[in-house]
């Protein structure tokens, strides 16, 4: 194992993708790993790609990974697609747009499904990043599955979220809603040779007047992601947001919330870990005969199951 | 909810651009529960081995319709071996010859499928033999 780490420090590219396997399938070594490549994170620019499925998000990456490259900066993706949740099977293809760089040896793709979770992020993909960060990469994209409106777990991950929007998503009520339109620190308007992209523009800078007082106010930018319009300028935004966070007290806070997040999600994966397996030592025939004949309540069920776990008496 | 996938890459080599049969196995895998990672149509030898590689696949199914499926084997297990990566199982269906299946089998592929196998024939053949490669590595 520790050869491993050694090796995907080193640079090896099949070493990695084992690691992050490895961590992806939940194996018991995960934590040794992690620990043992902690203190080298901190040291990539974490971006975030996230948006409604066919938005653009997999071309606009392969541009980015272009600007970057051209910039002498490496590159490591991740990139999230849904897992089935009947077979548990997946069809990875983000892929298919960027393909041009697999051969780069200063591009890693991995592509990684979201195995049952819900927060547009895969089980493994803060891992995943931090496992990146630590074997040096120095730009890390991070592209979520095709949100709707509340899978906001990427702002727990990365420094700079892109929000990307396309014409035709409805009318101002969907740009005022909570959740997604919330965690953007980048509006990105791609498709913006489509009609109606201005509407989509004025109304979400509209919202953004409304938040005039902050610190740091999304820039909007307008891409055609399939011929790199635009795609420059937002570059920029991102640098420059990323600086932002460097000087100003925003970043801290989000470094708070990243950390907190971090111990949050080991917590909450090893107890539902946990959890799984004692519920199903507990799941035999006739409690489950008697919960749907009603005779049994999944609340007593569960009580039972907490209580030799943690020891925890009925409260009197 | 924590255990191993199986992970496949479903690729198409060289300039032909028919990918039904590619599309249908890819979705007959997700449906068995694979992780199916699906790369487009002309993808070079090179491009496929570096995505098995960074993908960290099990396997790599190559659907091949315009008669350089000999090249394309060879080519594609060579460099496996080259980055010491033999243990990538390749497999492969499309327009193939029978009688040039032989050959093919001898350069290292673990299967091919013609036309008109059925998807579950395919399915099982690779978790068999995902199956017997990991018992190797352990």
């Amino acid at each position: 194992m520790d050869i491993l780490v050694g090796r995907a420090l080193g640079g090896d590219i099949r070493s990695l993708a084992r690691l992050i396997s490895l961590i992806e399938n939940g194996d018991p070594l995960t934590d040794r790993v992690m620990r043992q490549i902690y203190p080298k994170t901190g040291r990539a620019l974490v971006i975030g790609i996230t948006g409604s499925p066919g938005a653009g998000k997999s071309t606009l990456t392969d541009k980015l990974i272009e600007t970057f490259r051209r910039q002498g900066k490496t590159v490591g993706i991740i990139a999230v697609d849904p897992s089935s949740p009947f077979s548990g099977g997946a069809i990875l293809a983000d892929r298919i747009r960027m393909q041009r760089h697999t051969g780069d040896s200063g591009v890693y793709i991995r592509s990684m499904g979201t195995r049952g979770s819900l927060g547009g992020l895969s089980r493994g993909t803060r891992e995943a990043t931090l496992l990146l960060d630590a074997c040096g990469w120095d730009v890390i994209i991070i592209e979520t599955v095709g949100v709707g409106q509340s899978e906001v777990d990427i702002i727990k991950i990365a420094n700079t979220v892109c929000v990307v929007l396309v014409p035709g998503m409805g009318d101002d009520i969907q740009i005022m809603k909570a959740g997604i339109m919330e965690i953007a620190n980048v509006f990105v308007l791609n498709k913006a040779d489509k009609p109606g992209v201005d509407r989509v523009a004025a109304e979400v800078k509209l919202m953004l007047d409304l938040v005039r007082d902050r610190p740091w106010i999304p820039p909007v930018h307008k891409t055609i992601a399939e011929n790199g319009t635009g795609v420059g300028e937002l570059v920029d935004s991102i640098v420059r947001h990323h600086e932002f966070l460097k000087t100003g007290t925003d970043g801290l806070r989000s470094e708070y919330a990243r950390v907190s997040f971090e111990v949050e999600d080991i917590l909450l994966k090893d107890l539902s870990r946990r959890a799984e397996k004692i519920w199903k030592t507990h799941r035999t025939q006739d409690v489950m005969d008697a919960l749907v004949r009603r005779d049994e309540n999944p609340y007593t069920v569960a009580g039972a199951i907490l209580k030799e776990m943690f020891g925890l008496q009925k409260t009197k | 909810m924590d255990e191993r996938k199986i992970r496949v890459i479903v690729a198409k080599p060289g300039l032909d651009g028919h990918d039904r049969g590619a599309k249908v196995i890819a979705r007959a895998l997700r449906d068995a529960g694979m992780e199916v990672v699906y790369t487009g149509l002309r993808q070079t030898p090179e491009q496929i081995v570096e995505t098995a590689l960074q993908e960290d696949a099990d396997a790599i199914g190559i659907s091949i319709l315009s008669g350089a499926h000999s090249f394309y084997f060879s080519k594609i297990i060579e460099l496996l071996k080259d980055k010491g990566a033999s243990d990538i199982i390749v497999f492969g269906g499309g327009v193939i010859p029978d009688k040039d299946i032989p050959g093919l089998l001898e350069v290292g592929a673990g299967a091919i499928f013609g036309p008109g196998t059925p998807t579950t024939t395919c399915v099982d053949w690779l978790e068999k033999a995902v199956a017997e490669k990991r018992e190797k590595e352990k």
